[in-house]
């Protein structure tokens, strides 16, 4: 119990990981909060890859953890972006009222 | 003992502010619980010896990404409690398929090992700390061995930031701007006009 491991580590992730994807089910309107639930997600995994890289005494989990990180901002401001854009266009951000993407 | 003490502080915030990321009625509540999530989860990276990233999740993070949800979730004029309609619908499925996910990472976390030869497959051996800092044995690895690796994200931020930009960029008809290439164009001879006025005639 106040011996903390690996798998204590991985048992928070796991957590933050079911959160995300109970909050994208959850919030099933909202992009914005669909797409905070992503970075949740994101989060998760870096913790995952941090903790792994900690308890094997690896650097390379470090590394990725960044490159994710930098992929999690540049998607985050993206899709942003289009939000913002879409708003612009439709005046609403409801996620069933995205139907224009379809081809 | 303290250590794990600070442990389950960290990890019931991150959790706990989770759970509120996902429920909470307001959406800048939303973000704000959210950047609360952020700086647990740093926290919890700092106990496990990664201060870099937790410095680097703080910043980016906490910094740039949630402030620009705050920015956009403040900026749009939404009502979003009609986006919240059907919450409570959803919510059944949703609980359903979290718990499936979490029942199965419990199994795999349960029956799981690591590997008898798992020391000899270690790529980049973390040096000792006393050595050599977190943050400076990261950087020699990321400008040595994914040196690539490291201009390819940066690239990935670039494209970013590029169809950020166009995406978001507008001309507004009826509004004036500064054209500074005008004005610099403007020469006295297109400008200026010189008119003979006559004695009491005006113009």
């Amino acid at each position: 119990m106040f011996e903390i491991g690996l798998a204590h580590y991985l048992t928070v992730a796991a957590m933050l990981f079911t959160l995300g994807v109970f909050g994208i089910f959850l919030n099933r309107k909202n992009v914005i909060i669909i797409m905070m639930s992503v970075e949740l997600m994101l989060l998760a995994v870096n913790l995952n890859m941090v903790a792994f890289s900690s308890y094997l005494n690896d650097l390379v989990g470090q590394v990725f953890a960044m490159f994710i990180l930098t992929v999690a901002a540049a998607e985050a401001a993206i899709g942003l972006a289009i939000v913002v854009v879409f708003f612009r266009n439709r005046g609403t951000i409801a996620v069933e009222e995205i139907s224009q993407l379809k081809g | 003992m303290i250590a794990a003490l600070i442990f389950y502080m960290f990890a019931a915030l991150t959790v706990g502010s989770a759970v509120m990321v996902i429920s909470a009625r307001n959406p800048v509540n939303s973000v704000l619980f959210l950047i609360l999530c952020f700086f647990n989860a740093a926290g919890l990276f700092l106990l496990l010896g990664a201060e870099f990233l937790a410095m680097v999740l703080v910043v980016v993070y906490v910094g740039a990404v949630a402030v620009l949800f705050l920015f956009v979730v403040m900026m749009l004029d939404i009502n979003f409690l009609k986006l919240r309609e059907g919450f409570l619908q959803y919510l059944p499925t949703g609980a359903v398929v979290g718990l499936v996910l979490l029942v199965e990472l419990a199994t795999l976390f349960g029956g799981w090992a690591f590997a008898p030869d798992v020391e000899a497959l270690v790529r980049s051996p973390m040096p000792p700390v006393a050595e050599v800092s977190n943050t400076e044995a990261l950087g020699r690895l990321l400008y040595t061995t994914y040196a690539y690796l490291f201009q390819a994200s940066g690239l990935v931020l670039l494209v970013a930031m590029v169809g950020t930009i166009l995406l978001t960029l507008r001309r507004r008809e009826g509004v004036r701007k500064q054209v500074i290439a005008d004005q610099v164009a403007r020469t006295a001879k297109n400008s200026v006009e010189i008119v003979k006025v006559p004695t009491g005639g005006g113009i």
